[in-house]
């Protein structure tokens, strides 16, 4: 019993990871249908950022305060780029768009290589994020709650964005149905582009956020993508909720996992679990009811 | 299939009539690349340039397996690395047991673990079980993976993710566990093959041969199996999935066996790997070796017989010259080969000549027999319909082409 309250909490942090990787992604692979491989990549470029901008701001505090809207409008404008150069043309091969932008996080890579050196640098918490605080009888590190909080406050400012501001009445509009926006007078390629920007700036402020957690090198970005498309898979397509659910889920588990046997055969059985999962809900915790035979 | 397009008529004046005659021009090609392999390669190639050659002969039997599966099936299979590994990993411990003698451990068990072969290991040391886990284990694997997601209509971008992630957990798998798969250094060092000793150079000629020689079989077992009624279906499973469930055939099932035969072929590559390159890591077998080996086949022409065989054995060519030059560059290249062939050049560079004919033509007097646009599958919503190109283009010899060509 003593082990189950710190064992939830790893999950749950860990889990907190995976739904920032995973929320941008919620948004351009779940709401838009694009694949979008460099995620990974943007989210690097978001850690890179926070690196370069304590360079310059020696304060970790403050540079951490920057690094957080920066990161959002490195990523985001990464994003956009990327939109507006080839996936708008693509919209209709959504398994090429993974193999285009397989081959543009290849490139933003090597760049990162080239531009900050191959070796992992390391990006300084703040002293208000050192140490950890007493809760619940365990010794819980401030930055892992940072993380948490960070995560809720993304998921919260997201879910509100797409409920009651114009800009997500636009998106849910173009998600439900394509056409009949547009005959109502919505841009959808102003919202694609709108909706890759802000997919892509969060993944932005989640290299952010890892900076927290350890050093940062090139090949951030390929860790966390491919857990966080299992959590837009397991989560469903079209909602929020799903990918939030599937996050924690997936995060408690995997920490159970490597409690009782060891990290690398918990990927394993994380991947036979959600296969098996999908044998029960193939189209994932949360969907949308369509009449679509696809 | 698309039905008579305009290029075809228009082959049709251009070439001779022994040009058009179905399967001329294919066996031609293999006869000549099989006199190119056998012949001609190893009378001009120093012994280890033809070492390097057996190698990308190896990664190219995975770009067979590609293209039947994600250029005819539409899956796109992004953990071809997984089967790879599987065949690599399997002989690779058959040679290790082998060159320990008989009830012998392995010398890297007693590096990292405690001398003691595993039960799990102990009938790989008969070349038989061997063998026979090689052809059946990957496919098997593939087959039950396949069944359970294809089953359920996961498909499009849900099954290529699967696929990636199994790749993932492969390698962090074999990584982890060290003391019995050798961890990130993997399994090298091996003396001999099937009792052949491996530091002799005319054993290892004998294995490009077996390489070359497996690699003509596989391109025949496609074709063939794409001149079958189970090579339209495949096709049509991948144009539309709807429309052969309700004609009554299960797609699933068609699905499921161009999987396991591609997953077959991924493992007899990694099979072949591992004493030609004499080691095999999880470097070789992780997400981005996996769909790396896609690049090839993309280029090739991914619906095309020879396309992912050429197109594989070309960038790796290029990436054995180019990356030990210029290091950096190669990874940009890599990438700018992914985004301009992907979504520039989907049909791959075979298709190149049809569409610049095609263009040529469109300015001429020919009157137009068909419509002039591509016949496309309608795409569906978000990651559902495998979006592929149309038919082959006019002059590449691909089973398409034959197939519409007996039904104008």
């Amino acid at each position: 019993m003593d082990a189950l309250l710190p064992q939830l909490f790893a999950g749950l942090s860990l889990g907190s990871v995976l739904l920032l990787a995973a929320l941008g992604l919620a948004l351009t692979f779940g709401q838009m249908g694009v694949i979008n491989m460099a995620h990974g990549e943007f989210m690097m470029a978001g850690a890179y950022t926070a690196f370069v901008v304590q360079q310059l701001l020696p304060d970790a505090g403050v540079s951490l305060l920057v690094s957080l809207p920066l990161g959002f409008l490195v990523g985001g404008l990464l994003g956009l780029l990327l939109e507006v150069t080839l996936i708008s043309r693509m919209y209709r091969r959504p398994l090429d768009t993974l193999l285009v932008t397989f081959g543009v996080s290849l490139v933003l890579q090597q760049a990162a290589r080239d531009v900050f050196g191959a070796p992992n640098v390391d990006v300084r918490a703040p002293a208000w994020l050192s140490g950890a605080v007493p809760l619940l009888g365990m010794d819980v590190p401030r930055t892992r709650l940072f993380i948490l909080a960070l995560a809720v406050a993304a998921v919260l400012a997201l879910s509100m964005v797409l409920k009651v501001t114009p800009l997500g009445r636009r998106i849910r509009a173009t998600v439900q149905n394509r056409d009949l926006a547009e005959t109502s007078g919505v841009s959808t390629r102003a919202t694609d582009r709108l909706t890759f920007f802000v997919g892509s700036g969060i993944a932005g402020v989640a290299g952010v956020a890892l900076t927290l957690l350890g050093s940062i090198g090139p090949t951030l970005g390929t860790a966390y993508v491919v857990d966080a498309f299992l959590v837009v898979v397991v989560g469903g397509i079209g909602q929020l909720k799903g990918a939030v659910l599937a996050a924690v889920g997936l995060g408690i588990l995997q920490a159970g996992f490597e409690y009782s046997t060891t990290a690398s055969l918990a990927k394993v059985l994380l991947f036979v679990v959600i296969v098996a999962f999908l044998q029960l809900r193939p189209q994932g915790l949360v969907s949308v009811r369509t009449r679509s035979l696809a | 299939m698309s039905a008579a397009r305009p290029g075809s008529a228009r082959t049709a004046v251009a070439r001779p009539d022994w040009w058009r005659r179905e399967g001329v021009r294919l066996w031609g090609g293999i006869a000549l690349a099989v006199v190119l392999l056998v012949g001609v390669a190893p009378a001009v190639l120093s012994d280890f340039r033809l070492n390097l050659l057996a190698k990308f002969l190896c990664l190219a039997m995975v770009a067979v397996g590609i293209g039947l599966a994600w250029g005819r099936g539409g899956m796109l299979v992004l953990g071809q690395g997984v089967f790879f590994g599987l065949g690599g990993y399997l002989m690779a411990m058959h040679m290790k047991l082998s060159d320990a003698g008989p009830g012998g451990v392995p010398d890297f068990m007693l590096l990292y673990g405690d001398g003691v072969v595993p039960g799990w290991w102990e009938p790989l040391r008969s070349p038989v079980v061997t063998v026979l886990a090689i052809l059946l284990l990957p496919a098997g694997l593939a087959a039950v993976l396949g069944l359970a997601v294809f089953r359920r209509r996961v498909r499009g971008a849900y099954f290529a993710i699967l696929s990636q992630a199994l790749a993932a957990a492969f390698a962090i798998l074999l990584v982890g566990q060290q003391k019995v798969t050798g961890g990130t250094n993997g399994l090298n060092g091996f003396r001999s093959f099937f009792g052949y000793d491996l530091a002799d150079p005319v054993n290892k000629r004998m294995l490009y041969y077996i390489a070359a020689g497996v690699l003509v079989v596989m391109v025949v077992v496609v074709r063939l199996l794409m001149r079958s009624r189970y090579g339209e279906l495949l096709v049509a499973v991948r144009d539309q999935e709807n429309r052969v469930r309700f004609l009554g055939y299960d797609p699933a099932v068609v699905k499921v066996v161009a999987y396991a035969v591609a997953a077959a072929f991924a493992a007899v590559g990694g099979a072949l790997f591992a004493p030609v390159a004499g080691i095999i890591s999880p470097a070789d077998v992780g997400v981005v070796p996996s769909i790396a080996l896609l690049v090839g086949v993309a280029i090739g022409g991914r619906a095309t017989l020879l396309g992912p065989v050429l197109g594989s054995i070309a960038v790796s060519w290029a990436e054995t010259s180019l990356s030990e030059q210029f290091p950096s560059f190669w990874t940009y290249f890599q990438g700018a080969l992914f985004i301009g062939v992907v979504a520039f050049l989907p049909n791959g560079l075979a298709s190149l000549g049809g569409a610049l004919r095609r263009r040529r033509a469109r300015g001429s007097a020919v009157p137009e027999v068909g419509p002039a646009s591509d016949v496309r599958p309608a795409a569906g919503s978000a990651g559902g319909v495998p979006a592929d190109p149309p038919a082959g283009a006019p002059d590449v010899t691909t089973d398409t082409v034959d197939t519409a060509g007996r039904h104008a």
